[in-house]
């Protein structure tokens, strides 16, 4: 989200801030017309990109959308189905169907507990924010190792960076496997110095993703834990 | 409102008794993101008003007969808390912190865009730490930057301001003693981008005149205090890209 700002005008609005006219221009997220001006609805950083304008919230709750792959705790276990956590408004369903095992009818505790954390996929969001979840998928499973650490969901990109340079990295320096989902959730496994490291890294994105000096803040972190393995 | 006549209020100076000018308010700070646990939260000073807000959500709407299926409903908790005067206030729920609550859920639901967290719920609750008259406003004020900093999109913030009549006299932002022994009083909740009003109460008897003067100190207090509160959004996300 952060990235992409190029060329735009860089300045931080607070909500009902008119942005400008709106003399042809398209109204992206975060923002909406009022007699022929933009305004902000949201608090956040200005964009300007291929003609529209919105707005790149500082803080934002997660709306779920279909296809998004998501780091869910089982709240809830009926029968044939389990209501999942997924740091939404709504709970998401898990139906017995889209579970990766053969679940017989009243089995589904077997599988998996209220408080398990698993890797699924949003399958559907309907008008009424319902929204049901699939574990059926390459590589969706239940967690039952690692830790899994919140972040700000607008940080997310800043997490990864331009073509996940910024995961990528963080992979190779805490040498663990680390799996971001969209609802602000990151799964990361790996030795416990590794695993510590990224829950440090992952602080610092949430305390200083919105700021310039991002990038230095981690070059500056990740030295620590290069010391740390020389000595 | 009103009623005891001879209690002095202006000073024959033409000043307040707190050395304030009639079109003056009281000194206002504002504090986003107090609270860690709370999606968005703000602390306003008003003079000797202490307000805390705090929002979570938006989440789903429990129990399920307050959801609506078309927008979210605004949950709005005010209280005052037992040491926040003089006289110790009972605990819980009270007539007054009812209607407070029901206020400003309406006034807030008028600039949240509800109609985007269909059978959502968004919680405000607002907390008065000290009170010194105004506190509605105070808390008003505190839950619209609280909302801000949520991530909860608005179409304006809302500021709280109030003013009224002491002694024939129109002027803003009452005290205690002016709001005890004053005439009238005019809280309002304005929107300063746009310069629409999401409240509006009147205690005690104002003419058209007066009424005018209220409202243009009202507004004019709305614009300062606006400015304070975009400040404060601005200054919890400083070091940033601006």
């Amino acid at each position: 989200m952060s990235q992409g700002r190029s060329g735009a005008e860089q300045r931080l609005v607070t909500p009902g801030m008119a942005i400008g006219p709106l003399s042809g221009m398209r109204v992206g997220s975060g923002a909406v017309t009022h007699n022929g001006e933009i305004i902000a609805t949201k608090l956040g950083w200005v964009r300007e990109f291929n003609g529209t304008i919105s707005v790149d919230p500082i803080s934002s709750p997660y709306l779920p959308r279909s296809g998004d792959l998501v780091i869910g705790t089982v709240a809830e276990v009926r029968n044939n189905l389990w209501f999942m956590d997924i740091n939404g408004s709504f709970q998401g369903l898990l139906p017995m169907s889209l579970a990766p095992w053969k679940v017989e009818f009243g089995q589904a505790r077997q599988h998996m507990n209220v408080g398990d954390s698993a890797l699924a996929r949003v399958q559907e969001v309907d008008e009424c924010h319902n929204v049901v979840l699939t574990m059926k998928g390459i590589g969706l499973r239940r967690l039952s190792q690692g830790a899994v650490i919140e972040v700000p969901v607008n940080h997310l990109d800043r997490i990864r960076g331009d073509n996940n340079n910024n995961l990528d990295r963080m992979k190779d320096v805490s040498d663990c496997r680390i799996i971001v989902g969209e609802n602000g959730r990151v799964w990361v496994d790996g030795s416990d110095d590794g695993i510590a490291w990224a829950r440090e890294a992952l602080r610092i994105a949430k305390e200083h993703g919105h700021k310039d000096n991002f990038k230095s803040i981690m070059e500056q972190h990740e030295k620590k834990l290069t010391k740390k393995g020389d000595a | 409102m009103g009623g005891y006549g001879d209690v002095q209020l202006l000073r024959d100076d033409g000043l307040r008794l707190d050395g304030r000018k009639l079109d003056e308010s009281r000194p206002v700070t504002i504090e986003a993101g107090i609270l860690p646990a709370a999606d968005g939260s703000a602390m306003v000073t008003h003079g000797l008003n202490v307000a805390v807000a705090a929002v979570y959500g938006p989440m789903e709407a429990h129990p399920r007969k307050i959801q609506r299926q078309d927008r979210a409903v605004i949950d709005v908790r005010y209280n005052m808390a037992p040491f926040s005067t003089s006289d110790r206030i009972r605990p819980g729920f009270n007539r007054r912190s009812r209607e407070i609550s029901k206020v400003t859920a309406e006034a807030l639901e008028s600039v949240v865009l509800v109609e985007r967290f269909p059978r959502s719920k968004i919680r405000v609750e607002i907390e008065i730490l000290a009170a010194e008259a105004g506190t509605r406003c105070a808390g008003i004020t505190a839950a619209s930057v609280a909302l801000a900093d949520a991530g909860i999109p608005m179409r304006d913030m809302i500021v709280g301001v109030a003013s009224g009549k002491i002694e024939d006299t129109v002027v803003l932002d009452l005290d205690k003693a002016e709001d005890n022994y004053g005439q009238a009083d005019l809280p309002a909740g304005i929107l300063p981008n746009t310069g629409e009003i999401a409240f509006l109460q009147m205690d005690g008897d104002l003419s058209p005149e007066e009424f005018d003067l209220a409202m243009e100190y009202n507004f004019k207090a709305a614009k300062e205090i606006h400015e304070i509160m975009v400040d404060a959004l601005k200054a919890r996300y400083d070091g940033g890209d601006n």
